[in-house]
């Protein structure tokens, strides 16, 4: 069964998905990808503010193709999430709640979702043109020389993910993995 | 002596990136569709047709299969009886694939400098490798390739006496350990023999092959049989998520060594194994 949640993000939310979930997302989201990620941790130790409201937000790990004149968006996938395990715990301890990728997390990123309540989704990679259909506004906020890389908020309707990590640490990756190894 | 204008060079480079990244070869179409088929777990299932669906949608709405529509990787198979007219061939090769990433609306991934990190904004310079060959054919293939799964790809310099198993060893740990990263189900482009830079290249070009023809060489057919299997029990399935599909095909390239080595290149590329190919 697919179920629909709304952001932001709260723990009455986070507390009920678990590890297997397919979820449709409905609100805003943040993009970042690696180089906003390195701006913005480096904005933070210089006592600088960032440009995403943290609290109960997501952020969807994404650099889309350019839009045509008829288009949103261009096409709109998951890029691999560990390039951003180095800066993900310190968003965490501020506030953000989610994230969306695609592949493996690393301890350290796990053991700080156990610790702030946080989930990570995972969109279809390779799917960007069938996921650019579920968002319907984009602005950019910050870091516009960027460009793809660009810190984008996104309006989405009904994004489909999969809860591959829960708060509670139960890991897609791992439980089914196993379940069809046969060598 | 044929003549060949570099305006015509460009033209084709221009489509040719276009076309490889709103549409997959059949032999991937094809492959995606079985795959759905014979998978069992019920996630993987599902992965699967959004993956057909969303072939589907690039196709109808003009829109890249994927957002990353990568690093342009060029091969040039060039006859020595062909003149070349006009531009610099390199210098029109990257206008081809600039003009192709602007005006396809694609996305631009390349930097300037691996540290310094600045956007060209144009997708240049295009990975470029020549052939030269006998008569006057002009082959051009664009294979434009993705990070997510080039990331994932590795080489390792064995020691001859590791043989066939420390290469089964090589590859097979590789797609355990990195696979669920590049978007499975994967093609898997290997390279054996040659030297460091040579066995890279054969993995690149192991991925030209369509995925379901296999080697020529029997011993090498075999190998590329058994790998695919062993993979496809490795329980990564589509997008890591578990599952029997794994990958969709393996291909091997291989070349002479030097008897001191045996080195191994993987190629990890995503089911958006895009290239395409035009004789002019």
């Amino acid at each position: 069964m697919i179920r629909e949640i709304i952001t932001p993000l709260t723990y009455d939310i986070i507390k009920n998905l678990k590890a297997g979930d397919f979820i449709n997302i409905t609100g805003k989201i943040y993009t970042a990808r690696d180089s906003a990620h390195k701006r913005m941790i480096t904005d933070l130790e210089n006592n600088k503010p960032i440009p995403i409201p943290l609290e109960g937000n997501i952020i969807y790990y994404m650099g889309p193709t350019p839009a045509k004149e008829n288009q949103v968006i261009g096409s709109a996938g998951p890029t691999t999430s560990n390039r951003m395990d180095s800066f993900a715990p310190t968003l965490m301890d501020l506030g953000l709640k989610g994230m969306i990728g695609k592949g493996e997390r690393s301890p350290e990123v796990i053991e700080s979702m156990e610790k702030n309540n946080v989930i990570y989704f995972a969109a279809i990679g390779g799917a960007g043109a069938l996921l650019s259909k579920h968002i319907t506004n984009v602005k950019v906020i910050a870091y516009d020389d960027l460009g793809t890389e660009a810190i984008r908020e996104l309006t989405v309707d009904k994004l489909p993910v999969i809860v591959v990590i829960d708060d509670k640490g139960n890991n897609l990756y791992k439980l089914e993995k196993d379940k069809y190894r046969s060598i | 002596m044929r003549i060949i204008n570099t305006n015509d060079i460009i033209e084709n480079i221009k489509e040719m990136c276009i076309e490889a990244n709103l549409y997959l070869s059949s032999d991937m179409e094809k492959a995606i569709k079985e795959s759905v088929k014979i998978e069992k777990s019920l996630i993987g299932k599902q992965v699967l047709e959004l993956l057909d669906e969303n072939m589907l949608i690039a196709k109808d709405k003009n829109i890249p299969i994927c957002q990353d529509t990568g690093m342009a990787v060029v091969f040039i198979e060039m006859g020595q009886e062909i003149a070349i007219e006009g531009d610099l061939l390199e210098d029109a090769i990257n206008e081809g694939v600039r003009r192709g990433y602007k005006e396809g609306f694609l996305r631009k991934s390349v930097v300037d400098d691996p540290l310094l990190r600045n956007n060209t904004k144009d997708n240049t310079p295009a990975i470029i490798h020549y052939n030269i060959v006998k008569g006057d054919t002009f082959k051009i293939t664009i294979a434009p390739k993705g990070f997510g799964s080039e990331n994932m790809s590795r080489i390792f310099m064995l020691k001859p006496s590791d043989g066939v198993d420390g290469v089964k060893k090589a590859i097979i740990n590789t797609v355990d350990e990195l696979g669920a990263n590049a978007c499975p189900p994967l093609v898997i482009g290997v390279g054996l023999g040659g030297t460091f830079e040579k066995c890279a290249f054969l993995a690149k070009k192991a991925l030209l092959r369509p995925i379901n023809e296999s080697s020529n060489i029997d011993h090498i057919k075999e190998l590329e049989e058994t790998l695919l299997n062993e993979i496809n029990k490795l329980g990564v399935g589509p997008q890591g998520l578990g599952g029997i599909v794994t990958a969709l095909g393996l291909n091997i390239e291989t070349f002479p060594t030097h008897i001191a080595g045996l080195p191994v290149a993987v190629n990890i590329c995503c089911h958006v194994n895009r290239h395409v190919t035009r004789e002019l």
